[in-house]
Order: structure tokens, then sequence, then C-alpha cells
């Protein structure tokens, strides 16, 4: 770093500022400005070794399993990304899921209402709840890890007292519900609409954070909320927008659930919650808000997927998985610590 | 203002606050304040530690609204609710803490809540932001500016020092056309060297004709720079004076309450 020229000699510490950087220093400075990169490199170097492991790993019909496994956690894990971008976390977003499938298969199984409108009633139901979550954090200011915990118990509640904790099976939910399992061949993977709806998930949002005001605004909030106000971003707007959205994210993904389960039910996808913030902090994304990016997620919850996915095909142990899993939390969030540190020094 | 006279010294204010009164339950923390801001002037705030100063630029600027009083700009009435309403009347402020976004680059951060969009159907409907066009102009006004410490306009904004990040702040103020500017403490956390390149660029402001509210508790700094000179004392107006008929050493007199400001 060259500081100000023609303005005669540079003091000791300026000096000290401009030295060269290591090449430690240079790759922590590529990390901070492109998150993503780490996870990948996880991603790249687990594929291989499981494919040591495993000479079935790598084949098209393992890797189209291995999207569709991920394809509930991949998509919860888009709204979750949006919350923690903003520096907060949502805890409820597992319970939603759960509430929001309960609506619209009670609504299309017991009560006989027509599919696509029993899908729309649970889009409205998972924005309403957003919209609460979002009141309480941007207007009331409860810290969002209170509040979404407050929510998680009234969801999980929700979902068990509506359905009694019967669940409803895929042949009395009907075909736009199910939508989500028909399969869709692309070369020669064998995926299903849910996985798509994943991607596009990702790719509608992705944009809107890269492309939109909207999406700096997120990001200039989960900064700094104070500074951002000042500047002149609505900030009370921004962080409703954020949950109501993470609201309607979490809603297709309960979609996505029905299908991936052919059934709605509220005994399923239980640690989902947990798992995508695992996703998330895998993919890089600081959970201080500001910073982080929706590849990175991907990238994650795909990393996930494969540590599990690999770890049975090589015949370990589910719990050795867990163990596993929980190391790479800790290694993620390790990483973030340091590279978050370039900031402060320079 | 109505008496609008032809000779240049009584010019209308560009801003004009009568009566202002801001309290904090028990605390007064201004107490009846008049104050006038004219065309291509740089006035400084000077005052000791809990004199008011900040709230004052807080209730000129929109981040606070007075209990009591009005504020004009250009003679029309406004009422600040919001940092955006001052904004829109002409006013922009560089506050100590800066507002900027430590994890956004120099670019975003200069249009923060004005980004520009594409033009056409990409900008209209799909709201696409025009990225080169705010990379380009953000390079023109940092070198307009004569700024010379920014050289790379996409580095983030936390890897800047802090003369660096003063300097991108001032840069957004007055980038949108603004004619009246605040700065609050801008020097307080600067080098000398630093300091003096944010000296040049408030004058350079002037020189626009552009009109400079400046909070500082750097005597030197002050009189260097200032037209005029508004003492605060215990929520009120001790005293304005020019750097011309008093000295330093007088001007902390009357902030200190030592001595009072007797003529006038």
């Amino acid at each position: 770093m060259t500081t100000t020229q023609g303005l005669g000699e540079l003091t000791a510490a300026e000096r000290f500022r401009s030295r060269p950087l290591t090449r430690l220093q240079r790759i922590q400075r590529l990390l901070h400005k492109h998150p993503e990169i780490s996870p990948l490199v996880v991603l790249v170097i687990a594929s291989f070794a499981f494919q040591l492991a495993s000479d079935r790993f790598l084949t098209a019909s393992n890797m189209s399993l291995i999207l569709q496994q991920v394809s509930i956690i991949g998509a919860l894990a888009v709204g979750q990304t949006l919350v923690i971008l903003t520096a907060g976390i949502d805890l409820s977003v597992g319970a939603l899921m759960i509430f929001v499938s309960m609506v619209m298969g009670s609504l299309a199984g017991n009560v006989g209402l027509p599919g696509a409108l029993a899908l729309l009633v649970g889009f409205a139901i998972g924005m309403l709840a957003g919209l609460i979550n979002g009141v309480l954090v941007a207007v009331v200011r409860l810290p969002p890890f209170i509040t979404t915990l407050g929510t998680l118990s009234v969801f999980t509640a929700l979902a068990l007292l509506m359905s009694h904790g019967t669940s409803i099976q895929g042949d009395d939910l009907g075909s736009v519900l199910t939508f989500t399992s028909v399969p869709v061949a692309i070369g020669p993977f064998q995926l299903t609409v849910g996985v798509i709806l994943m991607i596009a998930m990702y790719l509608a949002l992705g944009y809107c954070l890269n492309w939109t005001s909207w999406g700096r605004h997120v990001y200039a909030v989960g900064s700094d909320e104070d500074a951002s106000r000042l500047a002149g971003v609505r900030t009370r707007r921004v962080l409703l927008s954020v949950y109501v959205a993470a609201g309607l994210l979490v809603a297709l993904s309960a979609w996505v659930l029905i299908g991936r389960n052919n059934a709605a039910t509220t005994s399923a996808a239980v640690d989902a919650n947990l798992d995508s913030i695992t996703a998330v902090v895998i993919g890089g994304t600081s959970l201080f808000g500001g910073r982080g990016r929706l590849t990175g997620t991907f990238i994650g919850a795909l990393t996930v997927g494969v540590f599990r996915n690999g770890l049975s095909l090589a015949r370990v142990d589910v719990l050795y998985q867990t163990l596993a899993i929980g190391i790479l939390i800790i290694a993620a969030v390790a990483l973030d610590q340091w590279i978050r540190r370039t900031g402060a020094q320079r | 203002m109505s008496a609008t006279t032809t000779a240049t010294t009584t010019a209308t204010p560009v801003l004009s606050a009568r009566g202002l009164v801001k309290t904090y339950g028990p605390v007064v923390a201004i107490d009846g304040i008049d104050v006038d801001l004219y065309p291509g002037e740089v006035l400084a705030v000077i005052g000791d530690n809990g004199a008011g100063k900040s709230t004052l630029i807080k209730c000129l600027t929109g981040a606070e609204i007075p209990d009591v009083g009005t504020i004009e700009v250009d003679g029309e009435r406004q009422d600040f609710r919001t940092p955006q309403d001052a904004r829109e009347a002409g006013i922009e402020t560089v506050y100590q803490t800066l507002s900027l976004a430590p994890h956004l680059d120099i670019a975003a951060n200069l249009f923060l809540g004005r980004e520009l969009r594409r033009p056409g159907p990409l900008g209209g409907v799909l709201r696409m932001l025009d990225r080169t066009a705010m990379r380009r102009q953000a390079e023109e006004k940092v070198s307009a500016l004569g700024i010379r410490t920014i050289q790379d306009i996409s580095q983030i904004v936390e890897t800047l020092s802090g003369g660096q990040r003063q300097a991108v702040a001032i840069a957004r103020a007055v980038a949108f056309g603004s004619r009246i500017i605040v700065l609050d403490e801008p020097t307080a956390a600067l080098g000398v060297r630093e300091t003096a390149q944010v000296l040049e660029v408030v004058e350079g402001l002037r020189e626009r004709g552009m009109s400079v509210v400046l909070i500082s508790h750097n005597m030197p700094n002050v009189f260097q720079v200032a037209d005029r000179i508004l003492i605060q004392r215990l929520g009120r107006v001790a005293g304005v004076v020019t750097p011309k008929t008093h000295t330093a050493a007088e001007a902390v007199a009357i902030m200190t309450g030592a001595a009072s400001l007797g003529e006038e």
C-alpha cells in the first residue's frame, strides 16, 4: 500500500505499514475478498478423498443422490444466509418449514382445497411468520436469537396442534404439492423438480443480493446498522423485508420438503434448522454480518451432503459423520475469525 | 428571511435556525440557540464537552428532532424527521463515526442509499445496479476533490486508514451537489498531514461556493479555515467571533466562561 506521495518522508509507522505482504497475508486478503474459496477447497479435497475410499462416489447417480439429499437443507439455507448477512440468526426456519408444510398438507389433504391454493396459503403463512419475526427484531428491537428461539417453539407447537401428530400421505396431497418430487433428467443426472427449485432459489436471491440496491443495503445493514441508517439506508424497512423474504424462502423449502418425503409430517427434518446454519457457516458467511456469499452457502450445503454421503459409502458409522460435521463448523468459524483480523490490521 | 437586501454582506442565510431547544428527560442539551449560515462561508462551532455541539448538529441535520424552534433552508421552513429529509433539503453531514459500511468498497459506500440503476428494462424491471457507472463516477468525484490518499476505488473500507475513511466520508457528502456540508470533528482522529489534507478539502468546498459547518476541538484548525466562529457554552450561544477580531485564547476564554462577549 503506497501512502500519500509528494508530502515528504514517510514516518516509521508508515514505512512499517507499507512493508511488503507475506504470502500468508496475501492468502488472508484473498479469502477476505472471496469467502467462498475456503469451503470450495474443502469440498474438492473431500470429494477426491471419498472417491479414493469408494469408486462409486464420483458417479453421476451418486452425485444426483447427493443433490437430492441436500435439497431441503440447501433450500432452507438460502433464507438463513439472508438473515445471517444482516448480523442476525434465524433459529425458527426449521420449525416454520414444518409448520408451513403441515398447513399446505392439511388444507389439501384434509380440507380438500385445490393444491395450488393450499400452496399459495402456505406461502402467505410463511411471509406472515417472517413478518412477525421481522417486527420483533426491527421494530420491538429484540435480539434475533431470542426472537427466533421464541418463534421456534411457537411454530413447532402450532404444527403439532394443527396436525395432532398425524401425517398426510402423498396420495392425498395432490399433484401440485408433490410436484417437487417429479424426476427431471439432465444428461446423466437424475434430479427432481425440488432440486431445480432449490437451485432457482439460489440464483434468484443471488441476483437480488449482488445486483440490486436492496442487496447492497442488506450487506450494509449487516456491516454497520447505525452507519447505514445515517448514510440514508432505511434500515428498519430493509430488516423487515429480509425476514419476510426469508419466510417466503422457508415456505418454498416446505414445498421441497413435501416432495422429498412424499408426505407432510411433523417428524421430518427435525435437525434441518441447525443444519441450515451449518451450511451457511461452512460456506464462509460471517455470523457477525455483512460478509458472505450465497455461492458459499451452496458449497457449504454440498459439503455437508458430501461428508454424510461419502462417509456412509466408506461405511463409516453415522456418529462419526456428525463428529466430522462438528469439526468442520469449528474450523470454518475459526477461519472466519482469522480472516476478519485483516480488516483490523490495515 | 424577509430582509433580502442587495449588499453581499447581508445576504440571505442558506441555513437559519431560531430558538432551538432539545432536552433529554431532565437534561437540557441546548437551550434556545440561533444559528445563521451564509453562502460560501465556513462557520465553526466550538464549545466545551457538554456544551451541546453534537445536539445542535443533530437537530440541524435531522438526526434529532428539536423540542422547540424552527429551521429554514433558503428561507423555507423545514421539519426534518430523518437524516434523509435534511439530505433532500441539501444538507449533507459527515458524522464523527463516519457512517461508512466497513464491508463494502469505496464506490459502494459513496453511492449507499442512492445507487444508480441500469437504463432500460434491466434497471426498470429487474432493478439491476449499474456498477460500472457508479465506479466511474466515484473515481471522477474522488479525483475532482483532489483527494490523493485514495487510489483504488474498489478497496474495501475496512482496509482503509482513518484519514482515508474521512476522505471517503467527505467525498460522499459533497459528491451529490448539496450546498451545505456539516463536518463533525473531521480531524479528531487524524495525524498532522492527514489533517492538513482535510482542511485543504474544506477550503476547496468554500471556493466552490458551498457552506460548511465545522465542529472541532482543535483551535488552530478552526482559526485557520473558519470565517466565523460560533461559541457554545452550557447549551446557549456565548458569542459569534471571527478569526480577525479575536485570538484563539480569547475564544477559549469565552468558551469556558472566563470572559464574556460584551460588545456586539
